[in-house]
């Protein structure tokens, strides 16, 4: 028996994980009591040195000078602000009305500021709660199949999962030991390709069950000429000056300048533009833009803007994620202050929700990193590469199961516990495998983001389910009777686009290029490469307890801050002292 | 029974005391980070100190809440089996959770560190970046922060019990106010009728 213990000790700890987390008590505890109870029964059994827990408090103390880290509470905070200011109404009733009358166009504009939200909010309860309460009973009104329109709603709001400024990406990056900003701009594409997919099922909708989702009859739409009149016309001009302005921009620029550069600083310039254009059509009372025109621009401006300030500085290298979440925040700040939506509630209530957040996703990471000492210590990542790295197929077989793994995981753990339990476990064999850790993340990221939309749990459905009308109801706009929405015709209105998520998991396995071809860098470098093996390799250090790497950001290269984690001597200091306690 | 429920109100009233101050240190995070973030472009200038003021705000956000957050239920569980569960059931889950899980944690961590604590404070460690920070306020944080979660997991652990007995509502309902994804919903709806009547 002692026999068996001794010699399997990684895959019964494993198992006693899964265990521990379906007793159902709090994630983080249960994580860190079997680290514990393993710590203790390796020690007893003569397995593990007996100073093996001494260096729970030098990781813990690691997690909390993480800088990467730090980026968690500015992005929450400022979706929480942000949510409130009333921008995500503007956007979805505007957006709505330029595109209700095409059939579909309901649909197309929920992506749109699906999108648009995720690049800026990021936050999926945000996101669906807005769509839900403000499009929902629009396309309920005209017609809209019921499945299609909440399996829309909820799975825009998924977007924030995967455009940056995301959570999950800065969670990723810190697990897989990459930069973040590099995780944001693989991620940037496949998030536009992943937007792109859901319209396409819109679209074919709209050619195959066109009856799903009808074009919105003329007394809809509100915003208008005084002659009744859309004025489209005028906004097709404006669009076209603008972007014009733009890549005429962008071909006066130097050939050096790099891509992402290339494309931010254009897309502000068109932007300039049509901003101006629009005051200056109000200031002098030209007439020469149309309401529709104008409205467009007006509340584009905003989330724009927000998104050059977080994002654009990202890419451009002027602010570290760190940074540029603080910086969105304030520019949240700002934005609820000038609409005068700010008040103390608001305010107590962002921070509150901030902190408990913040609390229990790094509790979470303390207790796996507990669990994690004892894990390395009885050789689990070794165990965990045995088992992976065996598998028929190399690299690509290593995908399908991981991919599968967390696509069957996603229904039951949130992203932060997928992150936070299996990342560390897989990192190190796709390392080990050659495969490009900032590529993998993304994939993973676009994985997770199903954990979302699975029935019976994913927090987006739940979210949609809180706000969509559970009675019959009289529409206040029509007068005329309305069933209720029925929780079977969400669950059935996010298959379709589960479905799409395995789609695009497999588009960025087969065409990497979409991840990679958005890094500045070619990612062919192999001492790069080789670098980061190395650091993934001391993460995972089986035999010293005391490697404090796990939980430092040790390759966040790009982090300009980043100047204590690694270097920092009272570690050292802290470590050697351990050392020389009296055993 | 009735000295413990006191105990258990001063601490959640300890929890909520703590929770209402600490929140306050997110906005002052944000407020200096994007601060030192204009001043390193612009002026071309950076303070360490400042640098590490952030690491130490958001140490002591996550920790000392860390109780508060305990207070709250918002400690994120997996209820796909406990789900099913009666409620008295889903009870005794916690309180074996607490007394097996949670607590002993807490004694570890706040046994392993206090030592470490201790020692920076009496060799007076500092950063050792120039303009740094004196640590050992950074590293009290820990065993503090846990020791708080500890009290709650106390408290947490009377009210359950108490509530077995019929002698407190039940402690797992989230009988604080709203939570903010339902003030945000209302908040759209308010708008959405605003906007209507216009």
């Amino acid at each position: 028996m002692m026999q068996f213990i001794t010699s399997n000790m990684a895959p019964i700890m494993f198992g006693s994980l899964i265990v521990f987390l379906l007793y159902g008590y709090s994630v983080a505890f249960s994580l860190a009591a079997c680290g514990l109870l393993f710590g203790l029964i390796g020690i007893e059994l003569g397995l593990l040195p007996e100073a093996l827990m001494q260096a729970l408090p030098l990781r813990i103390f690691g997690i909390m000078q993480n800088d990467t880290l730090l980026a968690i509470p500015f992005f929450t905070f400022m979706g929480l602000i942000l949510e409130r200011s009333g921008m995500a109404e503007d956007l979805l009733d505007t957006i709505g009305q330029l595109f209700g009358p095409i059939r579909g166009g309901l649909g197309y504009a929920v992506i749109m500021v699906g999108a648009m939200l995720a690049a800026t909010t990021g936050v999926v309860a945000a996101s669906v709660i807005s769509m839900g309460l403000i499009s929902l009973p629009i396309m309920l009104r005209y017609g809209y199949d019921r499945r299609v329109a909440s399996g829309v709603i909820a799975a825009s709001g998924t977007l924030a999962q995967i455009i940056p400024p995301s959570l999950v990406l800065i969670v990723l990056a810190d697990q897989l030991g990459q930069s973040v900003g590099d995780l944001y701009k693989g991620a940037f594409i496949p998030g536009f390709v992943l937007t792109g997919l859901y319209m396409l099922y819109i679209f074919t909708l709209s050619v195959v069950k066109p009856q799903f989702v009808p074009a919105l009859p003329k007394e809809a739409r509100t915003i208008q000429e005084s002659d009744g009149s859309a004025g489209l016309r005028s906004l097709l001009a404006l669009a076209i000056v603008s972007t014009g302005a733009a890549v005429l921009f962008a071909k006066t620029r130097p050939e050096s300048v790099a891509t992402d550069e290339l494309i931010v600083t254009s897309m502000c310039v068109g932007i300039g533009i049509a901003f101006v254009l629009s005051l200056l059509n109000r200031a002098l009372k030209l007439k020469l833009l149309s309401n529709m025109a104008e409205r467009v621009t007006f509340v584009l401006i905003p989330p724009l803007a927000l998104i050059f300030l977080v994002l654009g500085t990202i890419f451009l290298g002027i602010a570290t994620p760190t940074e540029g979440g603080a910086m969105g925040a304030v520019g949240a700040l700002v934005m609820a202050i000038a609409r005068r939506r700010l008040n103390l509630r608001l305010m107590r209530q962002a921070m509150d929700t901030t902190m408990k957040l913040s609390s229990f996703v790094v509790l979470i990471l303390v207790g796996s990193t507990t669990f994690s000492l004892s894990f390395q210590a009885v050789d689990g990542a070794i165990w965990v590469e045995h088992l992976l790295t065996g598998l028929p197929g190399g690299q690509l077989g290593f995908l399908i199961v991981v991919n599968i793994l967390i696509f069957v995981l996603a229904f039951f753990l949130d992203f932060f516990e997928l992150a936070f339990i299996i990342v560390p476990l897989v990192g190190p064999v796709a390392a080990k495998l050659g495969i490009d850790l900032t590529w993998f993340g993304v994939l993973l990221a676009v994985n997770m983001q199903t954990s979302f939309m699975h029935p019976p749990f994913g927090f987006a459905l739940f979210y949609l389910r809180s706000v969509a009308p559970v009675d019959d109801y009289d529409d206040k706009v029509t007068g005329r009777r309305l069933l209720k929405v029925t929780t079977g015709q969400i669950y059935r209105g996010a298959i379709p686009f589960v479905l799409i998520q395995i789609v695009m998991v497999a588009l960025v396995i087969a065409f990497p290029k979409l991840v990679t071809g958005g890094l500045d860098k070619p990612v062919e470098v192999d001492v790069d490469k080789a670098f980061r093996e190395l650091k993934m390799e001391s993460r995972g250090a089986a035999n010293d307890p005391f490697s404090n790497a796990a939980s430092a950001p040790a390759a966040a290269p790009s982090a300009a801050s980043s100047n204590e984690a690694d270097r920092d001597p009272m570690k050292a200091i802290l470590e050697s002292m351990e050392r020389d306690k009296p055993k | 029974m009735a000295p413990l429920l006191t105990l258990s109100r001063l601490i959640d009233r300890l929890s909520e005391w703590v929770g209402r101050w600490v929140a306050w240190l997110v906005l002052a995070a944000v407020l200096i980070s994007a601060g030192n973030a204009i001043v390193r472009k612009v002026f071309d200038q950076s303070s360490n100190g400042l640098l590490e003021i952030q690491w130490y705000l958001f140490a002591a956000v996550f920790l000392l809440a860390a109780g508060y957050t305990l207070l709250r239920q918002e400690h994120v569980k997996i209820d796909v089996i406990a789900g099913r569960f009666s409620k008295r059931t889903q009870i005794w889950i916690d309180i074996v959770g607490i007394c097996v899980f949670l607590l002993p944690f807490v004694v570890v961590v706040i046994d392993l560190s206090l030592p470490l604590v201790v020692r920076a404070f009496n060799m007076h460690e500092m950063s050792n970046n120039a303009g740094g920070l004196v640590r050992w306020p950074v590293f009290a944080l820990l065993p503090l922060g846990f020791f708080l979660l500890g009290l709650q997991g106390i408290s947490e652990l009377i009210k359950r019990f108490a509530f077995l007995r019929g002698l407190v509502p039940d402690p797992t309902q989230r009988h604080v106010a709203k939570t903010a994804e339902e003030e945000l919903a209302e908040y759209v709806r308010l708008q959405a009728e605003k906007a209507g009547r216009a």
